[in-house]
């Protein structure tokens, strides 16, 4: 056995015996440290004859690179133990629930009235506002509805108290959304295609009927605009709102004092089994009031009735909701149960888009 | 409006069945809203004939029948006293389901024999409330439907009743005759000619009429007779079952023939007891403090000017809208006074909305009821009177005139088809106008009488629509306003509004909608109240008033939900506020309210009692969301419903944009909330918009040499604000101070017991980001030393050693 084989046995043995780091670095240390062994034998290179060095040197090198090796071999073997045994003991439970993070919701009232916009903006539609408490002539003469018109009655109307001595007539809360059309027009004229969203009161409160509800108006005056495009306008809203392949639209005369002709508009849908299915069925469900915009309201608002004409429609965004999402009662919209709230309220995250669908 | 199918038949010549006339009439904008078809529940049964009767062997009531039916004979056990050989029944067969009894048979043993169906008894069948015994029939084959046989023999019991809405727009079809001309144009049928056939006056009526000049604007038109020697009984079979079947009480053949008016031709009559009537008859305004005791039963007190029907005695009947007790007729009554006259709307709505007194009549009248009519009512009512009650009638009685209602407008076809989007040819659309009963001239089309809701060009396209059905009509797509990519159509409010929303429901806040109205008192503790915003018929005193902020709605959900054992709520509603009861006196406010603790109890100790700083961070969150300018003060000019010491408004100068903090204790215990609570308002409108428009983001510029962080402590008065240290540290070299950051602050009894009373340490830390080269030891001890100066000239404070 040569020099060298030795040394390489007696050190790859202390490496493998090394019992922990401290050790195997002791082993280093004594081995390839600056005072180790085989540093000490490279040392006494320099006094060989080029000859001895030659061959020596080799040897040297060869069994340093193989010690260093199996050192770190080592060394990787104990740090992975090591790591092992930490990891074994650094169990967490992991069924415990995570820290708390607070979810909150949209109402289904807002989130209706952002798919309604939705759907409205692709065709064109801009949304217009007004303010909740209108004057009489706003709310009813402007739509001709004057004073001692019947349907005056039948809108259950809050009136403003006035004060002493302010003999104008009370302003109102509007009972419909449609003021804003007689707002939008004057302001912007024709052609205009707008739809408003908003709050509007009835004096009714019953198992159905709340004093404050939801309405969507919808407004487009143009040169030719038809009933005909009002149905299709119509038909594109409800497939798209209730996210089914096709639906059959109904529409039925009927009268409202600013428009003419004026239809109830009925979807075709089916109650079998208790869920309610848009676009099939024997059933009909009547879901909003329309027409042609009569020539004394686009009188009203400043637009010729000689040159434009066109349609206009308004619809009960909680009905539609609760249609669309099978909620039971109205009520409860405005209970601010937080049951209530958290079953049918959506994500912050859920925002309805036409490109990406309405509802998950 | 109800009416039967008979009744409709009267007017109109059909053989449409009930189900074509329903639909047709829902289409024609005349919805119907129920129909009740009493042959519907009995059509399973069919005519038998009892062959043979006896004894039940074990029952002294019970006879064992054998019933030839359509089926061969079937041995049946009946209890009917009227059981016996001979006579034709109704015959119920296992299977069967009998109404009247809510049952559906099965083969039965009666006491021991075995029975095969049932003979029924009128009460069995709902046709009536006979019970006495089996129904007999005096014809019919064995095995012939039961409703056949109806239907031939009587079919006033089996008269289909529908009941219609009828809009406002059309008083013509408050009378059965308007709603069958408007089946007569869909093509359902012809309507059958209205005799009218005047009635010769043999004497003159002893009670005459005028109308008083203030009156004659609004009764423009009255006539009236006499009608002697009257016998007042019970009206006849028909008349009445007519009455039953759309929900009237029968009262006496005078009464009733009114009625009978009313519902068939939208004429509603009067019939005044003659021998009550003292002297002649004015139609007049009422005078201050007449009052009158109606046929009702209640007395009205009348407002001066509203219109009356008075004698010597004063006023009779409250005109067009409910006659007097004191002049009714009776059973008595032998000589009637037969009033038909014509009202004008607007003064029959408004008395009758005033006094709050709801009559056939009235409903009619402000609706419009046909002014040319008025005479021909009177004298086709007189023919019935004498019919029915016998007598003698007078010459007629008139005041005034019909008022003329005569107009034309002029039928454009091309316009009609433009606006419907519906081929409808003009020989189509003229025909459809005729048999609504216009008058066809040229182009020019006279309205008829009857229908006082035309009123222009519009009508009559409405009108040929109607008729022609809009349940044909064909979508036609709705080009988009320009081709290509649609614009945003959003305003940056609205755009705000959403993503603020969005972001509310991101930090953990559950959306309400609450009512904008609340209580007087929720709203004073608010700042509102006032009888600006006072609704004047408020649907309860709990929704009296516009509110002036959001946080009542929000403080309400939050004790109802506490009630329901919830007691850690973060709620939020963005919706109008209101300060003054004018239109636009109205802004958009979010309002988020905190409640109860931070986080459920978990095993992190994540639980903590929610406090101002969770409402200023989730305020500043969104108000970050909406673009507002990072740096913006805090002050202290706080609202009344905010805890004076531990809230705080986030504004640019006196543009407030957001408000944050505990809510007042008091407000909170007023409106019944268990605390800790706080919230935070934002004023979506307040903040502004970028001065200019563009994508384009400014350049980003970033040094590559190393930012120094330096720490200090500062011991300033309890009082001195954090804001202020951080606004005078960052001042003292604005181009080197990226940011100053509160990181501590040590106050309370143990601060105090340390630093001196009145006194607390705040910790900031500078971020020093050189530009042009590395900071030396040097530079950063002079930002250090410029800093310390700074805070200690705004604050006092000084450094903690």
């Amino acid at each position: 056995m040569t020099d060298t084989e030795t040394l390489r046995s007696t050190w790859l043995a202390r490496v493998a015996d090394a019992g922990d780091a401290p050790a195997l670095e002791e082993v280093r240390l004594a081995a390839l440290g600056k005072k180790g062994e085989i540093s000490g034998l490279m040392k006494e290179l320099g006094r060989m004859t080029p000859e001895e060095r030659q061959t020596r040197g080799a040897d040297l090198n060869r069994l340093r690179d193989e010690i260093d090796t199996a050192l770190r071999v080592r060394r990787t073997a104990m740090d992975d133990a090591a790591l092992d045994a930490r990891l074994k003991s650094e169990w967490l439970d992991v069924t415990l629930p995570g820290r708390p993070r607070p979810s909150g919701t949209i109402h289904p009232v807002s989130q209706v009235m952002d798919e309604v916009t939705a759907i409205f903006a692709d065709m064109g539609f801009s949304v217009a506002e007004g303010p909740q408490v209108e004057s009489d002539w706003f709310n009813f003469d402007a739509l001709n509805i004057p004073p001692e018109h019947p349907a005056r009655q039948e809108h259950d109307t809050f009136f403003m108290a006035r004060a002493e001595g302010d003999d104008r007539a009370p302003h109102v809360l509007r009972t419909h959304t449609s003021p804003v059309q007689i707002r939008a027009m004057q302001a912007q004229g024709a052609p205009i295609r707008v739809i408003a969203p908003g709050r509007v009161y009835r004096m009714d409160m019953d198992q159905t009927h709340t004093p404050m509800f939801h309405q969507v108006e919808g407004l487009a005056i143009g040169r030719d605009i038809s009933m005909a495009n009002l149905k299709w306008t119509l038909e594109e809203f409800c497939r798209a709102f209730f996210e089914v392949p096709a639906v059959e639209l109904r529409f039925r005369a009927s009268h409202f004092p600013f428009t003419e002709p004026s239809a109830e508009v009925d979807i075709r849908c089916d109650w079998s089994g208790g869920q309610l299915k848009i676009g099939e069925g024997e059933s009909w469900l009547e879901i909003l009031g329309s027409g042609m915009v009569h020539p004394k309201v686009l009188s009203a608002a400043g637009v010729d009735p000689a040159e434009w004409q066109g349609f206009a429609f308004g619809m009960g965004i909680d009905r539609i909701a609760m249609l669309k999402y099978g909620i039971p009662d109205l009520r409860a919209f405005f209970e601010s149960d937080l049951r209530w709230l958290r079953h049918y309220g959506f994500a912050a995250g859920d925002v309805p888009s036409v490109a990406g669908g309405l509802s998950r | 409006m109800k009416l039967t199918l008979s009744w409709l038949r009267d007017h109109l010549d059909t053989t449409a069945s009930l189900t074509e006339i329903a639909d047709a009439l829902t289409d024609l904008g005349l919805e119907v809203e129920d129909i009740h078809d009493p042959a519907a529940r009995l059509h399973a049964f069919t005519l038998a004939q009892v062959t043979h009767a006896e004894q039940h062997p074990d029952a002294d009531r019970l006879r064992v029948c054998r019933v030839m039916t359509d089926e061969g004979e079937k041995q049946i056990v009946c209890g009917a006293p009227n059981a016996r050989a001979g006579i034709t029944v109704v015959l119920a067969k296992p299977g069967d389901y009998v109404p009247g009894i809510d049952t559906t048979l099965g083969v039965g043993k009666i006491r021991g024999v075995e029975s095969h169906g049932m003979m029924a008894s009128e009460r069995e069948l709902e046709l009536s409330d006979e019970h006495n015994g089996i129904i007999e029939l005096p014809s019919g084959e064995v095995g012939q439907r039961f409703t056949d046989w109806l239907a031939a023999n009587a079919p006033e019991k089996i008269d289909p009743m529908i009941h219609i809405k009828i809009t406002p727009n059309r008083p013509d079809a408050l009378g059965v005759r308007g709603i069958a001309r408007d089946l007569a144009a869909r093509g359902l049928g012809t309507l059958k000619p209205l005799e009218i056939a005047p009635v010769e006056g043999g004497f003159d009526s002893p009670i005459g009429v005028t109308i008083a000049p203030d009156a004659a604007e609004r009764a423009p038109h009255f006539t009236g007779r006499l009608i002697r020697g009257v016998t007042n009984g019970p009206s006849p079979d028909w008349l009445q079952s007519r009455l039953r079947a759309i929900g009237l009480r029968p009262i006496s053949t005078l009464v009733d023939i009114t009625n009978l008016f009313t519902f068939d031709l939208n004429r509603p009559l009067h019939v005044f007891d003659a021998a009550r009537v003292h002297g002649d008859l004015t139609v007049r305004g009422a005078a201050a403090g007449e009052s009158l005791l109606a046929l009702d039963g209640k007395t009205y007190d009348l407002r001066a000017g509203d219109l009356v029907i008075a004698d010597a005695n004063g006023p009779e009947s409250l005109a067009g809208i409910m006659g007097g007790e004191a002049s009714g007729v009776t059973g008595a009554t032998t000589d009637v006074f037969l009033e038909s006259a014509y009202w004008q709307p607007i003064g029959i709505a408004a008395t009758g909305r005033a006094l709050k007194i709801n009559s056939d009549a009235r409903y009619r009248f402000e609706r419009g009821v046909d002014p040319a009519f008025t005479r021909d009512g009177l004298e086709r009512a007189t023919r019935m009177i004498l019919d029915l009650c016998g007598g003698e009638a007078s010459r007629v009685v008139e005041a005034g005139a019909a008022p003329d209602t005569s107009r034309a407008y002029r039928l454009d076809p091309a316009r009609t088809q433009s606006l419907v989007g519906m081929d409808i040819p003009e020989a189509q659309q003229r025909a459809t106008l005729e048999a609504l009963g216009f008058v066809m001239d040229g182009d020019m089309a006279q309205v008829p009488s009857w229908r006082p809701d035309v009123q222009g060009e519009a009508d009559l396209i409405e009108e040929i629509a109607r008729i022609a059905s809009l349940s044909r009509l064909q979508g036609k797509p709705l080009p988009r306003p320009r081709a290509g990519v649609p614009l945003p159509v959003l305003t940056p409010l609205q755009r705000r509004e959403g993503a603020a929303r969005r972001m509310a429901a991101a930090l953990g806040y559950n959306e309400c909608v609450t009512y904008s109205f609340i209580d007087e008192a929720s709203a004073a503790l608010f700042g509102g109240g006032s009888d600006a915003v006072r609704i004047e018929n408020p649907i309860s005193s709990e929704m009296s008033h516009l509110r002036p902020d959001l946080l009542p709605g929000l403080l309400a959900a939050a004790a109802r939900n506490q009630a329901r054992g919830f007691a850690d709520l973060a709620l939020f509603e963005l919706g109008p506020v209101f300060s003054g009861g004018e239109p636009g006196e109205q802004t958009v406010q979010l309002t988020g309210l905190l409640v109860g603790a931070s986080a459920p109890r978990d095993a992190f100790g994540s639980r903590r009692p929610v406090d101002v700083y969770d409402a200023k961070a989730d305020a500043e969150a969104i108000l970050s969301t909406i673009g507002a300018p990072a740096r913006a003060q805090v002050d202290r000019k706080l609202d009344g419903w905010w805890h004076p010491g531990r809230a705080g408004n986030i504004a640019l100068g006196p543009n407030r944009l957001a408000t944050f903090g505990e809510v007042h204790p008091r407000v909170l215990k007023a409106m019944e909330v268990k605390g800790p609570a706080v919230a935070f308002t934002v004023h979506v409108a307040n903040v502004p918009l970028p001065k200019v428009k563009t994508p384009t983001r400014p350049a980003l510029n970033l040094s590559d040499l190393q930012a120094v962080e330096r720490d200090f402590a500062f011991v300033v008065d309890a009082g001195v604000e954090a804001l202020t240290i951080v606004n005078a540290a960052q001042g003292a070299d604005k181009a080197l101070i990226e940011s100053v950051r509160v990181f501590d602050q040590f106050a309370g009894d143990k601060a105090e017991a340390q630093m001196g009373a009145g006194k607390k340490s705040v910790a900031i830390t500078a971020r020093l980001q050189p530009r042009d080269k590395t900071l030396t030891d040097k530079d950063i001890e002079a930002v250090a030393a410029k800093i310390v100066d700074k805070v200690a000239k705004a604050t006092g404070g000084t450094l903690r050693s």
